[in-house]
C-alpha cells in the first residue's frame, strides 16, 4: 500500500516544516516538498503531523477488570487520542507477573490490531513486594519494562535485586513512588484542602522519599531507573539534581499534574481522586518547569478507566484514577504549547521520542526509512471535554467542561489509518 | 431564609444564615422553657435519622427535635439496614426518597458522605457529623451557648483544645465563629493539628497558656482512645498532663469563662472532673441548646422547602 500525505506541517525534532510524506509498506518512504501523488492522497492542509504518540503508562484492565476497560476499548480510545503505542501496567487480575499473561495481552492486542500494545510485567509476584516475578520469561514474551505500579516495592533490598536482575534483560524498573507507611490511607494531598474537606491527606514526603530511594539505588548500582507520575515540586528537584550529577534517571508526569491544583477536591468530586494526589500550585508550576527543561522526560496519562460504580461513592471509598488517554494530547498542547513556552518539537519529544528512547521502542521520530507511525492533528480545532463522549469505557475525568485546542485528525500505525476524525 | 435545601457544613453557610439559625434557636429554646413540646411546625413531614456511627446525644437530640415539632420520626441504624448487604449510599438515598422522607439527619464516618447523599435525594439532608469534615449543628449549638452567655459572638476569644485534627466539631466551630467575628485559638500536639489550619483563620498556639489567656470560652474535644495506638501521642497520662484542662489554668481565662465539651467526655483526660462539674461548665446546657438548635434548623429547612421546592 502506498499513499502520500500532502500539504501538512511536519513536526521534526529540530522544527516544523511543510513537507509531504510518502508512506509505503508501513514505512516512511520519502519526505519532501511537492511529492507526486502516488496512490491515495491524504490532504493534511492546515494540519500538523507528529511522530506517533506513545503513552508508556496506561491501564487497559484486561485480563480481569473488563467492566472498566478491555484491550479493545482501550486501544480504540488510544488511537482516538492520537496514540500509536501504549505500554500497559501489570495490575490486572491475574497480575501480569508471568509470561502467560504477557503473551495473552500481546495476543489480544494483535487481534484488536489498532495501536501497538507493549505489556509491562510486574516487579514482584502478585505486586506483593516480596519475591521477584519471572522477569526474564516476561521479557522474552515481550514485556518492555517492569513495574509494581499502584504501589512501591517497600523492601529496599527487593527493589535493589529487581533493578540488578532486570538490567541483565535490558529492561528498566518503572517506579511508582509512595512510602505506604507514610501514606497511611491518605487519599488527597495533605495541606489546606485536606484540612478544609476532612479527607485524609498524604504528604509530599511520602512520594519524595521513594523517589530519593530509587535514585539512591540507581546511583549506587549504576543502573538506569524510571520514576512514574511525578506530582511534587520537591520530587522534580530531587530528579533534577540527580540528573545533574549523572544519575541514569528518567521521569514522567501527567496532564492532571500540570493542569490542576488540589482546590478541585473541595467539592468531593471523586473524578479528582488519583494516586499520587493532585497537589498545589507550586507543584503544578514545577511540573511544567520540569517538562520544559527536560528534568521530566515524558508525558504519560496514567490512563486509569473506572466504571460509574467505582466512582459514584464516598470519596474515601472511590477508586483512584483518571481516564486520560483521549484528552492527553489536547491538554498537553493547550497548556504547554498554546498557553506556554513549549515548542511543537519539544511536545513531540515528550510525547513520542522520549518514551521510545526510554523503553527502546520503535518510532518516536519522522524520518525516511522509519516506521510510519504518525499522529495528524488539527491544532486550531477547539472543543470542550465531555467524558460521556469518551470511546474508553472509563468516563472518569476531572476535565469535563474544560475548553482545549488540538483535535486528533488521523492516527496512523505501521502505515494503516487506525483512526480518522471524519 | 436559608439558601440551600441542605445543611452540610458551615464552610458554605453565610454569616446571615448562621445568625438566622441562632435567632430561631432562641425562639425554640423559649418554647422549650415554657414546656411547649407539641408545636406543629413540622406537622405532615417525616424526619429520618441515618446513623452509620454510634451516637447518643446527637441522635436523641434530632429525634426529639423532630417529635417536639410534630414530624413523623424514624431511625435507621446502619448496622440494621441494607448497608450491611452492600447497598451504596446513593441507592439508600433513592430508597429513602421513595419512602417520601422530608429530612434526613445523617452521621457517617467518611467526609463528604452527606454531600453525596444530598446530591442524590429530594429530601433535605442535615449533616450530623461526617468523618473529619464537619458537624454543623454542634457548632451552631456551641455558638448559641456562647451568645447566650456573652450576648454576642464578635470579639470573643475561643480556645479549642485537644484532637483538632480528627475533630469535625473544631472545624465547624472555626468556620462559624470566624464568620461571626470571634477569634479562635487552637492548641494540640502537632500530631493532632491539621495542616495549614491557620490559613482558615485559626491562631495555632504553642502553649496551653497562650490559648487560654483571656479566653471567654474553653472548649475541650474528645480524644478517641485508639489514637494512642496509632502513635499520635505516647500515652493517655502524658496527653492529659500536657493537653488536659485543669482548674488552675482557668484562672488565666476571662473571669466569666465558660467551659464547653461536645461530649462524651473522657473524665480526667480532656477535662478534670472538677472542671466538668465546676461553675464555669456549661456542658449540660449545651445539650439543651442542641435540642433547640436542631428544632431551629429543621423549621428553617421546612420553610426553605415550602418556598422553593
Amino acid at each position: 500500500m502506498k499513499y502520500v500525505i500532502k500539504n501538512g506541517s511536519v513536526v521534526f525534532s529540530d522544527g516544523v516544516r511543510p513537507c509531504d510524506i510518502l508512506v509505503e509498506d508501513g514505512k516512511i518512504a520519502k519526505i519532501g516538498e511537492n511529492l507526486p501523488a502516488e496512490g491515495e492522497v491524504i490532504d493534511a492542509e492546515g494540519l500538523h503531523i507528529f511522530p506517533g504518540l506513545i503513552d508508556m503508562h496506561v491501564h487497559l484492565r484486561e485480563p480481569g477488570y473488563e467492566g472498566k476497560e478491555d484491550i479493545e476499548s482501550g486501544s480504540k480510545a488510544a488511537v482516538a487520542g492520537g496514540f500509536t503505542q501504549v505500554c500497559c501496567m501489570p495490575n490486572t487480575n491475574p497480575v501480569n507477573d508471568n509470561a502467560v499473561v504477557t503473551t495473552y495481552i500481546k495476543y489480544r492486542a494483535e487481534k484488536v490490531n489498532l495501536c501497538k500494545v507493549n505489556p509491562i510485567g510486574s516487579i514482584t509476584k502478585g505486586e506483593k513486594g516480596e519475591e521477584l516475578a519471572e522477569i526474564g520469561k516476561m521479557a522474552a514474551a515481550g514485556a518492555v519494562a517492569i513495574s509494581d505500579d499502584g504501589r512501591s516495592v517497600m523492601d529496599s533490598k527487593i527493589m535493589r535485586l529487581a533493578m540488578e536482575y532486570a538490567n541483565d534483560f535490558n529492561i528498566k524498573c518503572l517506579c511508582h513512588c509512595e512510602d505506604e507507611n507514610l501514606v497511611d490511607g491518605g487519599v488527597v494531598n495533605e495541606g489546606l484542602n485536606s484540612t478544609i474537606t476532612g479527607l485524609k491527606g498524604s504528604l509530599r514526603a511520602a512520594e519524595d522519599i521513594m523517589i530519593a530511594r530509587e535514585i539512591a539505588l540507581s546511583e549506587s548500582l549504576d543502573i538506569p531507573v524510571h520514576i512514574c507520575h511525578v506530582s511534587t515540586y520537591s520530587g522534580v528537584e530531587i530528579i533534577r539534581s540527580a540528573k545533574a550529577r549523572g544519575v541514569k534517571v528518567t521521569a514522567e508526569s501527567c496532564p492532571h499534574y500540570f493542569w490542576l491544583t488540589d482546590d478541585v477536591i473541595r467539592d468531593f468530586d471523586t473524578n479528582t481522586k488519583v494516586n499520587p494526589p493532585i497537589r498545589e500550585e507550586k507543584d503544578r508550576q514545577a511540573i511544567i518547569a520540569g517538562l520544559m527543561d527536560g528534568t521530566l522526560d515524558c508525558i504519560v496519562t496514567d490512563h486509569a478507566p473506572h466504571g460509574k460504580k467505582d466512582k459514584q461513592v464516598e470519596y474515601s471509598l472511590a477508586a483512584f484514577g483518571i481516564s486520560g488517554i483521549e484528552t492527553s494530547f489536547s491538554l498537553s498542547y493547550t497548556k504547554l504549547v498554546k498557553e506556554g513556552e513549549m515548542t511543537l518539537s519539544q511536545l513531540a519529544e515528550r510525547m513520542s521520542a522520549a518514551p521510545a528512547r526510554i523503553l527502546g521502542l520503535e518510532g518516536g521520530k519522522i524520518e525516511e526509512g522509519g516506521v510510519a507511525d504518525l499522529t495528524i492533528a488539527d491544532l486550531a480545532a477547539k472543543y470542550v471535554i465531555d467524558g460521556e463522549k469518551f470511546v474508553s469505557k472509563g468516563k472518569n475525568t476531572p476535565f469535563n467542561g474544560t475548553e482545549v485546542y488540538g483535535r486528533v485528525a488521523y492516527t496512523i500505525v505501521d502505515g494503516d489509518i487506525k483512526y480518522s476524525a471524519k | 431564609m436559608l439558601k440551600t435545601k441542605d445543611l452540610l457544613g458551615l464552610y458554605h453557610t453565610s454569616a446571615e444564615e448562621i445568625c438566622e439559625i441562632l435567632e430561631r434557636t432562641a425562639h425554640m429554646k423559649e418554647l422549650l422553657n415554657q414546656g411547649k413540646k407539641s408545636e406543629k411546625t413540622l406537622a405532615g413531614t417525616a424526619l429520618l435519622t441515618l446513623f452509620y456511627e454510634n451516637s447518643t446525644r446527637t441522635r436523641t437530640s434530632f429525634e426529639l427535635a423532630g417529635k417536639y415539632l410534630g414530624a413523623h420520626e424514624v431511625n435507621i441504624a446502619a448496622a440494621s439496614s441494607s448497608v450491611q448487604k452492600g447497598e451504596t449510599l446513593i441507592d439508600t438515598g433513592k430508597t429513602l426518597d421513595s419512602l417520601k422522607v422530608d429530612f434526613i439527619a445523617i452521621r457517617h464516618p467518611l467526609a463528604g458522605a452527606p454531600k453525596l447523599l444530598a446530591e442524590n435525594v429530594k429530601a433535605s439532608v442535615i449533616n450530623a457529623g461526617d468523618g473529619m469534615n464537619e458537624h454543623p449543628t454542634q457548632a451552631l449549638l456551641d455558638m448559641f451557648t456562647m451568645r447566650e452567655k456573652f450576648g454576642k459572638i464578635k470579639g470573643l476569644k475561643v480556645a479549642i483544645l485537644g484532637d483538632i485534627k480528627h475533630s469535625r466539631v473544631a472545624k465547624s466551630n472555626l468556620f462559624g465563629l470566624s464568620k461571626l467575628g470571634a477569634e479562635v485559638y487552637m492548641y494540640a500536639p502537632a500530631t493532632l493539628m491539621p495542616k495549614e489550619i491557620e490559613k482558615l483563620g485559626a491562631h495555632v498556639c504553642r502553649s496551653m497558656d497562650e490559648a487560654i489567656e483571656g479566653a471567654h470560652c474553653v472548649m475541650g474535644l474528645r480524644i478517641q482512645l485508639e489514637r494512642q495506638k496509632g502513635g499520635l501521642f505516647p500515652s493517655l497520662s502524658e496527653y492529659s498532663k500536657f493537653y488536659g484542662v485543669k482548674d488552675a489554668m482557668l484562672e488565666r481565662a476571662d473571669k466569666n469563662v465558660i467551659v464547653m465539651h461536645p461530649g462524651p467526655v473522657n473524665r480526667g483526660i480532656e477535662l478534670t472532673p472538677s472542671v466538668i462539674e465546676g461553675e464555669n461548665s456549661v456542658i449540660c446546657e449545651q445539650v439543651t441548646n442542641g435540642l433547640a438548635t436542631r428544632m431551629a434548623v429543621l423549621s428553617l429547612l421546612r420553610e426553605y422547602r415550602e418556598n422553593n421546592l
